[in-house]
């Protein structure tokens, strides 16, 4: 790798997106709106509306789509960074185990005994 | 003139909180975590530190990507634990010492450190869980410590270089002799180790890599300089570039430490959870 390769110093570990300044570029608008999250009048406000209150925050279509399918996965590719999703995946009810889950493709009791395994 | 007592590390899952509440010390599956923390309950007792510099990372309670430091020092008189989105009770403010905190931001620039000051700072699981570990009833224990927390950036890469950790806790460690008043002090290192929360590789833990940094931040510190921060993703997982703190805790310490207890284990959550207490010479 070069010193200096332009503004992108993304690196390439296999099932790792590296949170770095083109991610923070491409997901600002939802992790905004995850961030804001944290007050639950926010909580509530997407609750009510998801569409209206995606829509006031400016998501990008891959986002909105990202997160009407409840896809992680997608909301990673689309920018999204995990500290502010995990907030998302609360109003969705989702604990940690749950979300490792639906990213790797096990179910959550998979994902428990797969972290187990590691000791 | 303040004195460093020493070290304390903890990983500081937000779990850990939640278990603490429902008192599951005795539980099968916390008790091989929580029987890490008499060793370091007893040590406080017979230490009682009057102040606990609090080295842990924000997850996105106190700062957001629109202006995010790399290195964030409290100043403020009291400090709140908030709502981080889940709902839960927040517990009241932890006490602070601006005094302190003004002493560390002074040195910390003249050392050419450029932090960031916050006279109001929202305190979340990294800085919370560690304390409800060390002092249980926190922040009601009877002899709580005042606070100063200090944040380091691993939410958005870049993040500071192992070495950049190292070197910040070695000025760290000079502000803090030169606090001139007869106190005993205790720096905390929070969060790790390995685990990684996103992506197809969620839940990846390395329990080699782990041993390796505990076998070597006990007496040979600057070994582990040697890892870039892409290794430290790629062997210790995307969110366990916690171990930084870990590094800026290691550097206020000096060079002579004694290891006074440690315990490690897998998993807590989707965590390796690493705990170690290091007594300064």
């Amino acid at each position: 790798m070069h010193d200096m390769p332009g503004y992108d110093y993304h690196i390439d570990i296999p099932g790792t997106v590296l949170f770095d300044g083109t991610q923070a570029m491409k997901g600002y608008a939802l992790n905004k709106m995850c961030y804001d999250f944290n007050k639950a009048v926010n909580r509530d406000g997407f609750k009510a509306d998801e569409e209206g209150w995606m829509a006031k925050y400016g998501l990008t279509e891959p986002q909105k789509d990202a997160v009407r399918q409840r896809d992680i996965l997608a909301m990673i590719d689309a920018g999204g960074n995990i500290y502010y999703l995990a907030k998302l995946a609360g109003i969705f009810k989702l604990s940690v185990q749950d979300v490792g889950g639906l990213q790797t493709g096990r179910t959550t009791e998979e994902f428990k005994e797969y972290l187990a395994s590691q000791a | 003139m303040a004195r460093i007592l020493g070290g304390i590390t903890t990983s500081h899952i937000p779990a850990v909180g939640n278990a603490i509440q429902k008192g599951l010390h005795d539980d099968p599956y916390w008790k091989p975590f929580f029987d890490g923390y008499p060793k370091v309950h007893q040590w406080i007792q017979d230490n009682s530190p009057d102040y606990v510099i609090n080295i842990y990372n924000d997850h996105g309670l106190g700062f957001f990507l629109d202006r995010m430091p790399t290195f964030a020092i409290g100043a403020a008189h009291e400090y709140r634990n908030e709502d981080e989105g889940w709902g839960l009770p927040a517990l009241d403010p932890f006490p602070g010492a601006p005094e302190l905190s003004w002493h560390i931001i002074e040195s910390l620039v003249a050392d050419e450190f450029d932090i960031t000051s916050c006279q109001e700072l929202a305190v979340d699981h990294g800085f919370v869980v560690p304390m409800q570990l060390f002092w249980p009833g926190a922040p009601h224990h009877p002899h709580m410590p005042k606070a100063v927390p200090i944040s380091a950036n691993t939410v958005q890469h870049p993040i500071p270089t192992l070495n950049r950790a190292l070197n910040f806790g070695k000025a760290l460690r000079k502000a803090l002799l030169s606090f001139p008043e007869d106190a005993k002090i205790v720096v905390l290192g929070t969060g790790g180790l390995s685990h990684q929360l996103d992506g197809q590789r969620a839940g990846f833990i390395n329990k080699d890599f782990d041993q390796y940094c505990l076998e070597n931040i006990v007496h040979n510190p600057e070994e582990l300089t040697k890892i870039t921060r892409q290794e430290l993703v790629k062997q210790a997982g995307a969110q366990g570039t916690e171990f930084l703190m870990w590094m800026m805790m290691r550097g206020a310490l000096g060079d002579e430490v004694t290891e006074i207890t440690r315990n490690y284990h897998i998993p807590i959550s989707n965590t390796a959870a690493g705990t170690l207490l290091l007594e300064c010479a």
